[in-house]
């Protein structure tokens, strides 16, 4: 049996799942004797107070890797544990109603996210995840689980789940996770980033996963696709099984060609960078030898958080990948948040249509308190390396010129209270409006560089949600007015002498190599485990022999002919 | 001891929710005083954070809260302080937020 999903990172992996529970709770009632209550009373006790004592270690512990800010979410769980609408009822169930405490547990959860569902607000609807989260703990620990299931596996094994909070990924044991299948999230949930962070496949969007599968299945999932094979036939798996050491195999040759130049078969030179969207993942961008990063999406300093980051945090996490990257730059890019990026703190207005909405620059023009903080986080990070800085969503020149009315603003508050920073640094603007392409040698005259953004590009070219199973074969890279449009960026910053970049995903898949490398990219951005393959893509061609194809794909009509084009070049 | 009841209307923009009800939650436990809060029918336990959120308490809510104890006086004026400082919340958001409420 196949099921198909978004494969969000890449690779492929065999093995044994391991499926989680949505709900989880352990619901069978049992009645007690009456000599067994005072014992079942103490063992709830003892259940409180273990998991009061886990969440504290896991704030800790998320605290050490993701800083303060993120770890005070777990505050609000500590209090549920002291709830007296948790214990007493709890209590006051096993001693009267003689009922076993998970039960007790498990009704007092189910009648309390049921009251909780009644409301109409995404904000309450995402934290009572946490709330059921708190539950599950104390049933676990009633049960005298020592460890969350996640972070006690016994043999290496495939997760799957409708969907994993960010504590459950977290207190995964991350050595024995060798893949993720989720039926919720999408290219930018959770899971998403954390298996590209950890380099493992993943699948996200398989519907049906958590009922298909049997924990103990065995099953492929092949990332590159998007598919999970479940109890595969045996010449299925011989045939996975052989693809996969070709994958590893190509593991050595990435060690190889780390650290082989992305230069052209006659010698052209061509940058390639990482996207990373995690301090960690710059373990990876080293590993892969990428030359700096050239999009650190800030987002995650925004999410799963109640509160907004401060200056100091954010200043401490732009350093920690400045100072570390060092010499090699560091392209920071302004808060992209609202669109499908929900952050209560800033409690926005629910919208019709997000994708056209308050998003990145629009928002933090408007909420210039926010980019501010931003702002002097990142000017003041970059005296520890080389930074450059870029705004996201810019649809046109304007916008361009009030966020850098905002910098110098910045820039003077800091100089007036003798803050250190570097006054030069580089400001650019991602290109993923169609608008901002067409008027791109406009705003190439007033920026440093550009970031060709092309997962959004495409979308607003295309008029098109790819996350839309209906319409999302009209998401074409290839398509002539992309292609198009590309070369009108690219040429238009040449015209006025800054370089570009592209941080979409279309910069790390080696199919366009050829394409990009012909309308002259500078600078291709992608995930850490995508350099290999297009430096591959790099080195196998000559630049005169990219640009006659591109000039020739340029004059052809349709994408599938520019597809048929390229298959038979190579 | 002493029972002290005032109707206070929700100003922060988040409403009550977990962050500021976490905020009030730990008030509440300081003090000895029993605290309600009521909404409508439902009457919730200050100290209980599973209480305050099920509230619902957006933006504009009127709440009766209740203090009964001993130091029902300083509990009352500490969670008017709360309540009127938005649950500290204005100085972080709500000044800029107003631009696009």
């Amino acid at each position: 049996m196949k099921i198909d999903g978004v494969g969000v990172s890449q690779g492929i992996s065999v093995g044994k799942t391991f499926v989680m529970e949505r709900e989880g709770f352990s619901n069978v009632k049992r009645t007690l004797s009456a000599d067994k209550i005072s014992g079942e009373l103490k063992r709830l006790e003892d259940a409180i107070s273990k998991t009061r004592d886990q969440l504290k270690h896991f704030q800790q512990k998320i605290k050490n890797e993701l800083g303060d800010s993120h770890a005070a979410v777990f505050e609000s769980h500590v209090l549920v544990l002291d709830d007296p609408m948790l214990i007493d009822p709890a209590m006051k169930m096993i001693r009267i109603d003689r009922v076993n405490p998970e039960y007790a547990i498990s009704e007092i959860f189910r009648v309390y996210l049921e009251k909780l569902e009644k409301f109409d607000d995404p904000y309450l609807k995402s934290r009572m995840a946490d709330f059921r989260d708190v539950g599950r703990r104390i049933q676990m620990n009633l049960a005298g689980v020592e460890k969350h299931p996640l972070a006690n596996l016994q043999e290496k094994v495939i997760i799957v789940a409708y969907d994993l909070s960010p504590s459950e990924t977290a207190s995964m044991d991350k050595e024995k996770v060798i893949g993720f299948v989720t039926e919720a999230g999408s290219r930018s949930s959770h899971t998403a980033i954390m298996a590209k962070a950890l380099e493992i496949p993943a699948i996200v969007g398989a519907p049906g996963v958590t009922k298909a599968i049997k924990t103990g299945d065995t099953v492929i999932i092949d990332g590159n696709r998007g598919s999970v094979i479940i109890n595969p036939d045996s010449e299925t798996l011989k045939e996975y099984q052989a693809e996969r050491k070709k994958l590893t195999l190509s593991v050595h040759a990435i060690e190889k060609s780390r650290k082989s130049a992305a230069e052209t078969l006659d010698g052209i030179r061509v940058r390639l960078s990482a996207n990373i969207e995690l301090p960690d993942e710059i373990v990876h961008v080293k590993l892969h030898g990428a030359r700096g990063i050239g999009l650190f999406r800030t987002e995650f300093l925004y999410l799963y958080r109640d509160e907004l980051p401060s200056e100091e945090d954010s200043f401490q996490v732009y350093k920690q990948v400045v100072s570390t990257m060092s010499p090699d730059s560091v392209t920071i890019r302004t808060l992209d948040i609202g669109g499908d990026k929900f952050v209560s703190q800033l409690n926005l207005p629910q919208e019709i249509n997000p994708f056209l909405g308050c998003r990145a620059i629009r928002l933090c023009l408007q909420r210039k308190d926010l980019f501010k903080i931003q702002l002097r986080a990142i000017l003041r990070a970059s005296v520890y390396g080389t930074v450059k800085l870029m705004y996201p969503m810019i649809s046109g020149v304007h916008e361009l010129r009030e966020a850098n009315i905002v910098l110098e603003e910045t820039k003077a508050e800091l100089r007036t209270e003798g803050i250190e920073f570097r006054e030069d640094i580089p400001v650019g603007i991602m290109i993923e409006i169609p608008s901002a392409a067409i008027t791109s040698d406009i705003l190439a005259r007033e920026t440093d560089f550009f970031s060709i953004g092309t997962n959004d590009l495409i979308q607003y070219t295309m008029a098109v949600d790819r996350g839309n199973e209906q319409v999302a074969y009209l998401y074409d890279p290839l398509h002539p007015a992309v292609l198009r449009l590309l070369k009108q960026v690219i040429d238009s910053a040449h015209l006025n002498g800054i370089g570009v970049s592209m941080c979409g995903e279309m910069a790390g898949d080696p199919i366009f190599t050829p394409i990009l490398l012909g309308l002259g990219l500078d600078e291709f951005s992608m995930a850490p485990t995508d350099i290999h393959s297009v430096k591959n893509a790099v080195r196998s061609i000559r630049m005169e022999d990219a640009r006659k194809l591109t000039t020739e794909i340029m004059e052809l009509p349709t994408s599938a002919e520019i597809r048929q084009y390229l298959a038979n070049i190579t | 001891m002493s029972v002290v009841s005032k109707e206070f209307i929700v100003i922060n923009e988040l409403g009550l929710h977990v962050r500021p009800a976490g905020t009030l939650v730990k008030l509440a436990n300081k003090f000895k005083s029993h605290i309600s809060i009521q909404r409508d029918d439902d009457t919730i336990d200050a100290k209980s954070i599973m209480g305050v959120m099920m509230l619902g308490a957006s933006k504009g809510t009127v709440l009766q809260v209740k203090a009964e104890g001993e130091d029902a006086e300083d509990a009352m004026a500490s969670i008017q302080s709360l309540f009127e400082s938005g649950f500290g919340e204005l100085e972080a958001s709500a000044d800029t937020a107003g631009g696009q409420v």
